[in-house]
């Protein structure tokens, strides 16, 4: 408990007294830990990240970082079911000047599907198989809206036709299982923007898809991002998916953020050796086959037992270069290394600068 | 689906056929086999130390003294066409569809089916009901509250539902509500003459199986609530911002009640085919009294009518079964 | 059985709470143990009421042509009145055949070859129509002559009436004239004509197949659903397997009936009732008989005569049965007599009747005949100290058979009867202290008779040299008891009762020439001897004169536990004083 205050603190902005923020989304110092017979999960550690409506913030990271608890803690899901019996939660998520965190469970559920909504990773089995498309659609536009089912079916015509779905009127009545993955996405799109979200939280949206499809859910998305001025914020393992459609790019790993900035500084001016490594493994079309993906070495770290210093250190080549040891014993702070860039190495700026022009951007 | 409905009509017609054609095997090959003699059996159907001539006359008047294979077509003949059977100064004709005739009884087998299958239908159905509803609810309170208070005692009470034979806790039941409280009657009454009776006659049985049952449905119904209640689409029930009790009963058990869908139609047939140790414990005039009876007399044709009717029960539920499915499930097709 | 326990047990509380009423001498109403069978217990002429049977299975049949049990003799002259019947009293007094349909016993000539009987005017079917003597000779031309639909009774007349075997029975024998040995000169009177002599005729013709049956009505197999009565009761229901009503005859003449009364209302019989279920019935007072008679089941047994309260509302009754032990005469070394007779010396009858449950289940027996039955007279021809076995007189007669150091034999007995398995342990084990080893050997009761005990080939040579058996007459005669265990010439090769194989020239001659005498004193005195005879030769070891424990409930009205029916209660004037 000790080391989570240490670690809070350590955070680049001071913790405020819980005041509403400017930003339409603040999130600050936000802790999500699941305690387990094994040991307490902290699946998120100490994050803070603002977004404002009309932005895309991409949050990228392996799985078990802790992206998806962000973003299911924002939508107040973590705590639902039988995993979020007994979470344990701190900070604060301002959301147009509302505190969450604190907020009561019912308040936050008028919230969400109407103010904040979400998209799932695999369409399939987020869509619930026994009913229709259109009545799923449906049954979300009437949680938030007082109307007749025949407005709320109009309603889920229209949107359908919105996100490129050919004859809405008739595919309104299909399953889920009668549309193909593609499809899928999209009519999931529809159900998350039938209330005109003002925060729209897609998880991993296009890894269940192929690749001409999603480029295709990506230009639908950055569309509509463009007609509804939603904030939105895409969760993602790829740098790839975000590179064109994020405003800014938040790097988690082992439920910290490790890296945050604009899109341009992350993809030129990267700082930080996970982030060198993510973007190794991205996938380009100018690249061969057989040296594509390169993974970042080695596993992601435990959540219950975080390696002491950095987190990253097992796995990164250069922990050895700072000085007596340091990467092991203290966890590096999240330091601002230009506008609105932070990152949270012991590297020094020109171990950082050298390895990344002279060993990493000329291999990419 | 028309098409589906007559293919799997004409399967289950060919299986019954097979039924009959085990059963028959078994009742009438096997005490052969284990040595016992046509006249054995003619002798059933004679008083105390029946003659060889008695024997005789009696096994020629049953068929008796035919090969097994003329046998079993006559059987089957008398199903699709009916039989006729000496009485003595006339015949009895045995109309379609004739089970057989039990000469012990001096009864045709289907008109007693006929009979008896209201009486288990009541039994089945009323416990049914009880049964669905309160395994089905047990089931999802425990679910949603793993580890609590109330599932500990739900799934406590359940497996000693299942656990407890009914014999034990029929009599028990009976001992107690009927014998000494003097609440509940012992003897049945049709529906249509008096229902309160019907019912009141038939609380104790109902509750006994419903008991047994309840107990299996509730530990099923906490099973496939607990996979349910984690899959995707009740996050996204949840994103949607709906109610929990919703999400629950909407989303969760609509997913969940599927296989409770199938297992509950089985149990049905079964049941139809005859609730032999309820319908013993409890005296009622059912189809398993009936089987019960007809075991214990070693009357062959009602035994080949109840095995017959309960493998009847159980196709057609298995169809039934699968017919729902694909309006349960969309994703089912039938073909 | 834990669940039948704790419902009896429950019971018994509640027989220990009425026990306060016990006003001490022979406990609350109950009229004494045993009452019935020496007095007519509760007797009244009150009209009224609902006389409820109850039967834990079902009837043979209520065809009175085809049916074989006591207690279905007995019941069905509510609705079937045969030419002569036994007189409803207590005890061995109920053995007495009086008139019923007929107005006097047989006329016999011809040296006992001819029966002749007189119908009584005026004895009206429940159609209004009169029974005649052509519905008397329909009656047992269809319960003995059409035994492939109707087999399940009897079939002596077939057996007697001469011309017999030339007769295809009514159903096949279209003419309506029937056999030619039943003669009907007129209305009234009809005459049997036997290929010889038999001076027990009068009992044959108390069998329910002398009762009339309208030609015309009789619908063969399925007539017991629709019985025409010429008895004090009709049908009014008749539910295959669940419940029968009887309701009052309307054109039942008390007139022309000397016996019947027609107390109650109405008599119900309810089938397939659990015997627990019939016990508690019955002590509770909503059901009034047990009409299978075959006495309480152990658990009630052991809660009635705990309660000297309940034991007042008991009948320990013989059931006109034997239980015993043939000796196969074929099997060595039981050609011997000297070795019978240690088996007779070497049983311990107390301990076999404690095996079978103690005396409320019988008393030990030294007779082949049992108190009950007609000809009856006590003796014991091998006398033992407390009927627990001689081992030192066994020994000697085991001396005498050259086997003094004894021998292995086999004993019979039927598997599924337990009570049967347990008696042949005791026997085993008072045979061992002989030195005679004797092995158990079991077979299911279906076929004991017809593939086991009951084929002499199949006995010899399996080496059975004892066959446990019990034995219950047709009619309550010597004759009708002894004959087909005794005589030589029933001894048959497949579902045999001579399973002695005795066959003894003397006792032969003794039967056949009794059942030819026309003096009755004559008669039982040569079923005597022949009893003393069989002992002598010792092919018989009586173990048990088996009795029954009925219940009588205090509501019943006129009850006589009659010998005649197995000690059962007679059925015919059976009153209610609940109403």
């Amino acid at each position: 408990m000790t080391d989570l205050s240490k670690t809070g603190a350590a955070v680049g902005e001071p913790v405020r007294a819980a005041e509403a923020p400017e930003t339409f989304l603040e999130v600050r110092d936000l802790k999500v830990h699941f305690p387990t017979d094994d040991g307490l999960v902290k699946s998120v550690d100490g994050l803070s990240f603002q977004l404002e409506k009309g932005q895309t913030l991409g949050i990228v990271g392996e799985s078990g970082s802790g992206k998806s608890v962000t973003s299911l803690a924002v939508m107040g899901l973590h705590r639902l079911g039988n995993r979020g019996k007994n979470v344990q939660m701190s900070g604060e998520i301002w959301l147009d000047g509302k505190e969450l965190v604190s907020a009561s469970p019912d308040e936050v559920r008028r919230l969400r599907g109407r103010q904040m909504a979400m998209i799932f990773q695999d369409p399939l089995s987020a869509m619930h198989p026994y009913y229709t498309v259109g009545s799923q659609i449906v049954e979300a536009y009437r949680v938030h809206h007082d109307v007749d089912k025949k407005t709320a079916r109009k309603r889920a015509v229209e949107l359908l036709d919105r996100v490129g779905i050919p004859e809405p009127n008739k595919r309104v009545d299909s399953y889920p299982h009668e549309f193909s993955g593609g499809m899928r996405q999209r009519a999931m799109i529809a159900m998350a923007l039938v209330n005109n979200p003002e925060l729209l939280i897609a998880d991993e949206p296009t890894t269940a898809l192929d690749v001409t499809v999603q480029a295709q859910i990506l230009d639908l998305i950055r569309d509509l991002q463009k007609e509804f001025g939603s904030a939105v914020i895409i969760i993602t393992h790829d740098l790839g998916v975000v590179a064109e459609i994020a405003d800014d790019i938040l790097v988690m790993y082992g439920g910290r953020c490790v890296e945050r900035g604009p899109v341009d500084k992350i993809f030129y001016e990267p700082q930080h050796p996970y982030t060198w490594g993510l973007l190794g493994s991205m996938p380009r079309i100018d690249r061969e086959q057989t040296d594509r993906l390169i993974p970042v070495k080695g596993q992601p770290p435990s959540l219950i037992n975080v390696p002491s210093g950095c987190a990253f250190n097992p796995r990164c080549p250069y922990a050895d270069i700072p000085k007596g040891g340091i990467t092991r014993t203290e966890r590096p702070e999240l330091r601002e290394v230009g506008g609105r860039h932070f990152t949270a190495c012991h590297l020094s700026q020109e171990d950082r600068t050298r390895i990344w022009t002279e060993e990493i951007a000329p291999k990419l | 689906m028309i098409s589906y409905i007559i293919r799997r009509t004409i399967a289950a017609v060919i299986l019954l056929l097979v039924v009959t054609a085990v059963t028959f095997g078994i009742f009438f090959l096997l005490p052969r086999l284990a040595g016992q003699t046509p006249d054995q059996l003619a002798a059933q159907y004679i008083g105390k130390n029946p003659s060889p001539e008695d024997i005789a006359a009696v096994k020629a008047n049953l068929g008796l003294d035919k090969a097994v294979y003329e046998q079993y077509w006559d059987f089957i003949k008398g199903i699709v066409s009916g039989a006729t059977y000496n009485l003595g100064p006339t015949t009895a004709k045995c109309e379609v569809p004739c089970f057989g005739y039990s000469f012990k009884n001096h009864t045709e087998v289907w008109p007693q089916l006929v009979d008896r299958l209201p009486v288990t239908a009541s039994l089945a159905a009323g416990a049914a009901v009880l049964w669905l509803l309160s395994g089905v609810a047990a089931g999802v309170i425990s679910a949603l509250k793993p580890g609590s208070v109330f599932d500990r005692t739900a799934m406590g009470v359940a497996l000693a539902g299942v656990s407890l034979p009914m014999f034990f806790t029929g009599q028990l039941a009976l001992l107690v509500f009927s014998y000494q409280l003097d609440i509940f009657g012992r003897t049945y009454v049709p529906f249509t003459e008096n229902p309160s009776q019907w019912a009141n006659t038939l609380f104790l049985p109902w509750c006994s199986l419903a008991l047994l049952y309840s107990a299996i449905y509730a530990r099923l119904t906490r099973s496939g609530m607990l996979e349910t209640m984690s899959e995707d689409f009740i996050r996204t029930a949840r994103a949607k911002g709906l109610k929990e009790r919703k999400v629950v009963l909407k989303h969760g058990l609509r997913a969940a009640l599927t296989p409770i869908v199938t297992v509950f139609g089985m149990d049905i047939g079964l049941l139809l085919g005859g609730a032999v140790i309820t319908e013993s414990v409890f005296s009622l005039p059912g189809i398993g009294q009936y089987a019960v009876q007809a075991i214990t007399d070693n009357d062959l044709p009602p035994i080949l009518g109840v095995t017959l009717l309960a493998a009847f029960f159980v196709v057609l539920c298995n169809l039934v079964v699968d017919v729902l499915y694909a309006t349960v499930d969309p994703r089912v097709r039938l073909s | 059985m834990a669940v039948v326990a704790a419902i009896s047990s429950a019971g018994m509380l509640l027989a220990g709470c009425s026990k306060a009423d016990d006003n001490g001498d022979n406990g609350g109403n109950g009229a004494g143990a045993n009452a019935a069978t020496k007095e007519v217990v509760n007797a009244s002429t009150e009209k009224g009421g609902t006389v409820t049977y109850a039967m834990s299975d079902v009837p043979d049949s209520f065809d009175p042509g085809n049916t074989y049990y006591a207690y279905m003799y007995n019941f069905s002259r509510l609705y079937a009145r045969p030419l002569l019947t036994f007189q409803p009293a207590p005890g061995e007094k109920g053995n007495e055949i009086v008139p019923d349909l007929a107005e006097s016993k047989g006329q016999s000539s011809d040296g006992g070859k001819t029966w002749t009987y007189k119908i009584r005017k005026g004895v009206k079917f429940e159609d209004g129509t009169e029974v005649t003597s052509a519905d008397v000779k329909y009656a047992v031309e269809r319960s003995n002559f059409a035994r492939d639909v109707l087999s399940l009774g009897p079939n002596y007349f077939a057996q007697f009436l001469d011309g017999a075997d030339k007769y295809k029975g009514p159903y096949k024998d279209k003419s309506t004239k029937g056999i030619s040995s039943i003669q009907t000169p007129d209305k009234y009177t009809i005459t049997f004509k036997l290929s010889q002599p038999f001076a027990d005729f009068d009992y044959l013709v108390t069998a329910p197949q002398t009762a009339p049956v309208p030609r015309a009505k009789d619908t063969g197999v399925d007539y017991t659903k629709k019985i025409v009565s010429s008895g004090s009761y009709k049908f009014e229901s008749y539910q295959e397997g669940k419940s029968v009503t009887l309701v009052r005859n309307p054109e039942w003449d008390p007139k022309t009936d000397p016996l019947r009364k027609q107390y109650p209302d109405k008599i119900v019989v309810n089938l397939k009732v659990n015997q627990a279920t019939i016990d508690k019935d019955l002590m509770a007072g909503t059901t009034t008989v047990d009409l299978a008679g075959r006495g309480v089941d152990t658990q009630t047994q052991a809660q009635l005569l705990n309660s000297e309260d309940q034991k007042a509302n008991t009948d320990n009754t013989y059931g006109g049965r034997l239980v015993y032990a043939a000796i196969n005469t074929k099997v060595k070394p039981f050609d011997n007599v000297e070795c019978r007779k240690a088996v007779q010396y070497a049983i311990d009858k107390v301990a076999v009747q404690t095996a079978q449950g103690g005396p409320v289940r019988g008393d030990v027996a030294t007779t082949v005949l049992p108190p009950d039955v007609i000809g009856y007279q006590k003796f014991d021809a091998y006398p033992t100290e407390g009927n627990k076995g001689d081992a030192a007189k066994a020994k000697e007669h085991l001396t005498a058979c050259k086997q003094p150091n004894g021998f292995k034999t086999y004993i019979a007995a039927r598997s599924d009867r337990q009570q049967e398995v347990d008696a042949a342990t005791a026997i085993i084990d008072s045979l061992k202290k002989v030195g005679i080893t004797a092995e158990m050997k079991q077979y299911p009761s279906g076929k004991y008779f017809t593939d086991y005990a009951g084929v002499p080939t199949f006995t010899e040579k399996q080496g059975i040299g004892i066959i446990m058996m019990q034995w219950g007459a047709d009619w309550p005669t010597g004759y009708g008891f002894l004959n087909q265990i005794l005589n030589g010439k029933a001894i048959s090769q497949s579902g045999n009762t001579n399973l002695s194989q005795f066959n003894n020239a003397e006792v032969n001659k003794l039967l056949d020439e009794a059942i030819q005498n026309q003096d009755e004193s004559a008669r039982n005195a040569a079923y005597a001897e022949v009893d003393k005879k069989t002992m002598d030769e010792a092919v018989i070891v009586p173990l048990t004169y088996f009795k029954v424990l009925l219940y009588r409930s205090p509501n019943a009205t006129n009850v006589v536990s009659s010998a005649a029916w197995s000690g059962q209660y007679d059925a015919l004037n059976l009153g209610t004083t609940k109403k």
